[in-house]
């Protein structure tokens, strides 16, 4: 049998507990479990489904941009970029972008290893594994690439503010026009660019990595505006994933005919 | 309002030890070194703890109270429920020496690793001169009172007795990104703070920052500043051709210090 370590080390207080904590520290890593798990699902189902993804204006972000010979009439903005020879759904394609963005973001590291992976599942609490390399490692030395998914990140919020933008048309495709998915489409667009522009690798790319800020009063101002951000990232990271399932959600429920869309204007 | 208050409190050394029960009368606006010390002026003159300012200043009364890592004389009596027991430990991270005292020297063997400020030259009028939005910059990494919760609760360590070999901790990591954000200084610590101090062990999860008892944000400004700057280093193909196209970061690569270093 391995020698004890950890808090069973033999040369620290002999407590057999693995924590003595007397609040709820378990509440946090299950609660996040049960929406990741959630927000999974649910996405899942939504990218294979390939259905009631469009309806004029109106283009889910799970399918945007719609760029395979698959997708419906008028949901192709940016044209056809993939053949018949994709065989899954175009969503597939796309959620790749956002996925990476997340997997690798430096709060849902904290909020996975915590909930997942129990590494650790509260603080002083005991993990239940026997050893322990972190980010060191293949294939969590992955990590690294985090500011590589960021930057296609950027990208892809480009794209959903172009989607946004076109929901101000009627669905009869005349400017000037709002409903009520306009508006979800719009604080989606928001939610996610505020999102990327909060995460830890865009604060260090902006000014962060710098020595000298006063040699670069620019780049200074720009990094406190996103340090301002960063200090509300773990907040956005949780607004960004659930309104981007609900606005998901209302436009599969209108474009499936089960609500209409209250138009404004 | 005074009442009776119900404690746990570890007793032993590192040959074993339990928790004793105490009940010790606490008046309104204690704190639990407050309790503590009444135990051993009236109980148990034996118990062991250490204190110093009993002012959140010093950084000696480290304990793990109810579990969590905190301050003895920070941790207000009133923050627990009057008929709660309060349950007091020593660090779990470090060797236990006696009762409520442990041994953190591991803390200072890692410090004489990490390589000191290294200033470049003094001008021509001998006054080195920073601008305060770079002097602002470093204020609140000296905050540090280096009292070692965050060692302690760093699961790294905690959980993994091996890892003290390869991994310094969060209040080195504190240390590196200070130096590495000092516009004075000429090293570069980026390979020592990925190879030597460990930092691709962490894995943000943050409990750090939740018992600094100086509210310092240790991930979000020292240790995901420090990790980004190593991807920089040794991850980022585009700013590793950067730094050659443009002949940037021409620092020197800094050397652990021979003195003290194991």
């Amino acid at each position: 049998m391995a020698a004890p370590t950890g808090i069973k080390s033999p040369t620290r207080a002999r407590i057999a507990a693995r924590t003595l904590r007397t609040d709820r520290w378990w509440l946090y890593p299950t609660f996040t479990a049960l929406v990741l798990v959630a927000f999974v699902a649910y996405a899942t189902y939504r990218a294979f489904s390939g259905q009631h993804y469009f309806a004029e204006p109106y283009l889910t972000p799970f399918y945007s941009p719609c760029v395979t010979t698959e997708c419906v009439d008028g949901s192709r903005h940016l044209g056809t970029w993939v053949g018949d020879w994709w065989p899954f759904s175009p969503a597939v394609l796309i959620l790749v972008i956002p996925l990476s963005l997340r997997l690798t973001c430096y709060y849902y590291r904290k909020a996975y290893y915590r909930s997942f992976w129990m590494s650790p599942p509260a603080c002083s609490v005991a993990e239940p594994h026997r050893r322990y390399t972190g980010e060191t490692r293949f294939p969590l030395i992955l990590q690294n690439v985090h500011r590589y998914a960021l930057y296609i990140a950027l990208a892809y919020n480009v794209l959903l503010t172009y989607d946004a933008v076109m929901a101000f048309k009627s669905p009869e495709g005349e400017w000037g026009h709002m409903g009520l998915g306009t508006l979800i489409l719009v604080v989606n667009a928001a939610l996610l660019g505020l999102y990327s522009l909060s995460c830890h690798s865009c604060r260090h790319i902006i000014g962060g990595r710098l020595r000298n800020f006063s040699k670069h009063p620019v780049r200074y101002r720009l990094w406190g505006g996103v340090s301002v951000l960063n200090g509300r990232h773990a907040q956005l990271a949780w607004a960004s994933l659930v309104w981007v399932a609900f606005t998901d959600f209302y436009i599969w429920m209108v474009a499936s005919g089960t609500w209409s869309d209250p138009r404004f204007f | 309002m005074g009442y009776d208050l119900k404690m746990k409190v570890w007793r032993g050394d590192a040959t074993g030890g339990d928790l004793v029960d105490y009940t010790v009368p606490v008046e309104e606006g204690e704190v639990v070194l407050d309790a503590l010390h009444r135990i051993q002026a009236t109980q148990s003159g034996d118990l062991a703890v250490r204190w110093n300012c009993k002012a959140g200043k010093c950084g000696s009364c480290s304990t793990e109270i109810n579990g969590k890592p905190r301050l003895a004389c920070m941790t207000r009596l009133s923050t627990f429920e009057e008929g709660e027991t309060v349950t007091v430990t020593p660090l779990r991270t470090f060797p236990v020496v006696r009762d409520l005292v442990t041994d953190v020297s591991y803390n200072y063997k890692v410090a004489e690793t990490v390589p000191a400020f290294a200033p470049e030259p003094r001008p021509a009028d001998g006054q080195y001169r920073m601008q305060q939005v770079d002097v602002e910059r470093g204020q609140e990494f000296r905050k540090c009172i280096e009292c070692f919760l965050c060692q302690n609760v760093c699961h790294v360590i905690r959980d993994h007795e091996e890892n003290k070999q390869s991994f310094s901790g969060p209040r080195f990591f504190l240390r590196y990104a200070e130096l590495e954000m000092h516009p004075l200084d000429t090293n570069d610590r980026r390979a020592l703070a990925r190879e030597q101090a460990g930092i691709g062990m962490c894995n943000i999860t943050k409990c750090c920052t939740e018992v600094c008892p100086e509210g310092i944000h240790i991930t979000d400004n020292a240790i995901i500043p420090m990790k980004e700057r190593v991807v920089d280093r040794s991850f980022d193909p585009v700013t590793w051709l950067g730094r050659k196209i443009f002949r940037r970061d021409q620092l020197e690569e800094a050397q652990v210090p021979q003195t003290g270093a194991e």
